[in-house]
C-alpha cells in the first residue's frame, strides 16, 4: 500500500514494511537532542544510556545562565556529558538554538528520526527528518532505552505551486497556511510540489519549526536536489531521500499557489485562524520589535534585516532586538558586516539563545505595549506580559514595523 | 491509577495552550510555587478554588504549544485526570508520561457543567455527571499507555527496569 514521507520513516524505524494512519509502532530513534532545560529542572544521572554516538547535548534556551538553577543545570549537563563521553556537546560558546545546531550539523538526516525535549523539534522536518518534540521525561526515557512509540496521524499534504515572490517568505507561507486552513491537531503536514523549487532551505526550516503552532504531529518536507545539496556541504555525503508514494492516502491535499502570496501576519494570541495579508491589517503602533528564534534567526533573516535598515533608522520609542540562532550564525553576521548594519541603525544585536521569544530571560513585554515578532509563538503572555500584544510576520515585515514605528507591509518601506 | 474516579470537573475552552498553564516567568519557580498560576490569565485565581481529586476538562486542541512539564503542576495541585475533546498530541503524551490520565471524550466541555461533580472511567473513556444524566463515550487509550499510567509514569517503569540509580527518582 502506497505511503506518505511520515509512514515511510516511521515504518522503516519500527523496522516494518508498511505503516499507515492509526497504526502504532515502536521506533529506533536515530538522533536524540538534550536541552540545557532538561537539567536545569527534571535532571537525575541515568545508570546508563542506549547510546552516547545517537545523543547531542545543546545549551540553548538560558545561555548563559540568567539564573542559578541554570547554572546548576549547566554543571549538570557538563558533568553527564563527560560521564558518558558525549561527542557532541555544544556548551556555552559553540551553542545555539538546538535546531539551529542541528541543521548547521547535519544532525537531522533524511528517512531518519530525531527527537528533543523543545516543542519546535518538528524544525528538522525540513530534512525529510521524522521530527518531534516530546516532553522532557519521554526524551530522558529515549536517552536511555532508544526507542519510543508513535500512533501514526493523518497526513495533511500540501501542494506548492508557482513560484514565491523575493519579498515573500517562509513564514508568510506558514502564516497564509494557518490563517486559511486552521489548525491540524493529530495530523501530520507534508509539502511538496513543483513550487518547492521556489523555496530555500532557510524558509523551508521556518514553515517546518511552525508545524507546532497549528499543533501538527510531524511536518516533513521531500529531500529534493536542493535539500540534498544544503546536507551534502554539512555531512560530506548525498543521503537517501525519502519520497511519497504515488497514491498515497492523505486525509486532505490543499494547493498553495505561492505566485499569489504576498507578506502575512497573524494577530496576537495564535496563528490558526488568526493571520490575514499584512495589506489589510489595521495600522498598529508598535514599541518592540524582534527577528530571531529558531524560526527566523537564521543567516538569511540577518541579511534580510540588514538589508531593510541598511541606510535607514529604528523608528524613536521603538526597539528592535535581533538574536541570531547560533553562534555560527552570530560570526557569519559579523563578517557579512549585518550586525554593524544593524547597530548602527539602532538595533540590538543579542547572544544567540531562546530567551525573547519565550519571555524567559530577555526582551520581556510590559502592560499595554504592541511587539510584533518574526519567532515562533505569539501566545498572550508568551513574551512578557498577559496585557502586552504579540502580532507575528516575516523578519522582513519586523524589519519594516520597526523602520515605520507601525505594522505596514514591507513593500512600502522597499518603495 | 484508579480505574473509575469521581470529581469536581473545571471546564475549559478551545486551544488552551501551554503558556496558559505554564507561563515562561514560572518555570524559574519552584513546583510549589510555579503551581499557583495555572490559568494564571485565563480563570485569575483557579489555584485557590481547585482541590484533590478534581478533573480538567477543556475543548479541542488542548495544550497547544510548549513541552514544559505542565502535568507536574496539576499534580501539584491535586487534579486526578485531564479530559478534552481533543488533545494536542504532544501535551497528550506529556501528561500520560507524568502519570497523569488525559482521555479524549467529544463533546466532553460543551456537556459538562463547570464546577459539577462527575464520573469519569479512564480505561472505558466515558464521563457522566456523578448524579445521573447522559454519558458521553470517547476514545480508549491503548493498553500499552494503560500500563504507562499504571505505573505511575514512565520514571517509575525507568527506574524498574534499572535506568534510575533510585525508584521514582528524577521528579
Amino acid at each position: 500500500m502506497s505511503m506518505t514521507i511520515i509512514e515511510k520513516i516511521l515504518a522503516r524505524g519500527a523496522g516494518l514494511e508498511e505503516a499507515h494512519a492509526g497504526d502504532v509502532v515502536v521506533c529506533d530513534v536515530d538522533m536524540t537532542v538534550l536541552i540545557d532545560l532538561q537539567f536545569a529542572t527534571l535532571w537525575k544521572d541515568p545508570t546508563r544510556i542506549a547510546d552516547p554516538d545517537r545523543l547531542a547535548v545543546i545549551m540553548d534556551h538560558a545561555v548563559p545562565a540568567p539564573t542559578i538553577g541554570d547554572a546548576d543545570g549547566g554543571v549538570r549537563a557538563r558533568a553527564f556529558v563527560r560521564r558518558f563521553g558525549i561527542e557532541r556537546f555544544f556548551d556555552v560558546g559553540r551553542h545555539g538554538i538546538c535546531h539551529q545546531v542541528i541543521a548547521e550539523n547535519g544532525l537531522a538526516r533524511p528517512g531518519e528520526i530525531l527527537t528533543c525535549t523543545d516543542s519546535h523539534t518538528c524544525a528538522a522536518g525540513a530534512y525529510n527528518n521524522a521530527a518531534r518534540g516530546l516532553g522532557p521525561i519521554e526524551v530522558y526515557s529515549i536517552m536511555c532505552t532508544g526507542k519510543t512509540w508513535f500512533q501514526v496521524a493523518p497526513t495533511i499534504r500540501y501542494e506548492l505551486l508557482g513560484a514565491k515572490p523575493e519579498v515573500v517568505s517562509g513564514k508568510d507561507i506558514f502564516l497564509h497556511i494557518a490563517g486559511t486552513y486552521g489548525d491540524a491537531t493529530n495530523h501530520n503536514l507534508e509539502l511538496g510540489g513543483p513550487g518547492l523549487a521556489s523555496v530555500p532551505m532557510n524558509d523551508r526550516r521556518t514553515i517546518a519549526t511552525q508545524g507546532a503552532e497549528v499543533s501538527a504531529d510531524f511536518t516533513t518536507f521531500p529531500a529534493d536536489e536542493i535539500c540534498l545539496d544544503f546536507l551534502q556541504e554539512r555531512i560530506g555525503e548525498r543521503p537517501e531521500p525519502v519520497e511519497a508514494d504515488l497514491g498515497a492516502a492523505y486525509a486532505a491535499v490543499r494547493q498553495v499557489d505561492l505566485s499569489e502570496l504576498t507578506p502575512w501576519v497573524a494577530r496576537p494570541g495564535k496563528v490558526a485562524d488568526n493571520a490575514l495579508p499584512v495589506s489589510q491589517l489595521e495600522r498598529r503602533r508598535v514599541d518592540q520589535c524582534f527577528i530571531g528564534s529558531c524560526a527566523n534567526g537564521q543567516i538569511e533573516d540577518m541579511r534580510v534585516a540588514a538589508e531593510m535598515l541598511r541606510g535607514r533608522r529604528v523608528a524613536p520609542g521603538v526597539r528592535l532586538i535581533v538574536t541570531p540562532a547560533s553562534q555560527a550564525v552570530y560570526a557569519q553576521a559579523v563578517r557579512e558586516g549585518c550586525v554593524e548594519t544593524l547597530v548602527d541603525a539602532g538595533a540590538i544585536v543579542t547572544n544567540s539563545t531562546c530567551g525573547a521569544c519565550f519571555g524567559y530571560h530577555m526582551g520581556l513585554l510590559g502592560a499595554g505595549e504592541v511587539c510584533i515578532t518574526a519567532s515562533t509563538r505569539n501566545f498572550k503572555g508568551r513574551m512578557g506580559s498577559p496585557d502586552a500584544e504579540i502580532y507575528m510576520a516575516s523578519p522582513r515585515t519586523v524589519a519594516a514595523a520597526a523602520i515605520a514605528g507601525e505594522i505596514i507591509d514591507p513593500r512600502e518601506v522597499l518603495g | 491509577m484508579k480505574d473509575v474516579i469521581e470529581g469536581r470537573a473545571w471546564v475549559f475552552g478551545d486551544s488552551v495552550d501551554t503558556d496558559n498553564m505554564y507561563p515562561g516567568f514560572a518555570m524559574k519557580l519552584s513546583l510549589q510555587e510555579a503551581a499557583t498560576h495555572v490559568f494564571y490569565n485565563l480563570r485569575p485565581g483557579w489555584t485557590g478554588e481547585v482541590a484533590a481529586g478534581d478533573i480538567v476538562v477543556a475543548g479541542r486542541n488542548f495544550g497547544v504549544g510548549s513541552s514544559r512539564p505542565v502535568a507536574q503542576l496539576f499534580l501539584e495541585l491535586g487534579v486526578v485526570a485531564l479530559v478534552a475533546e481533543e488533545f494536542n498530541s504532544l501535551f497528550l503524551r506529556n501528561s500520560i508520561n507524568f502519570g497523569l490520565p488525559a482521555v479524549t471524550i467529544p463533546a466532553a466541555a460543551t456537556t459538562i457543567a463547570d464546577a459539577s461533580t462527575v464520573r469519569l472511567d479512564i480505561p472505558g473513556a466515558t464521563i457522566e455527571p456523578a448524579g445521573g444524566g447522559a454519558r458521553l463515550m470517547g476514545t480508549p487509550l491503548p493498553e500499552f499507555v494503560l500500563d504507562i499510567l499504571a505505573q505511575g509514569g514512565l520514571l517509575p517503569k525507568l527506574a524498574a527496569d534499572g535506568y534510575l540509580p533510585v525508584a521514582g527518582a528524577g521528579r
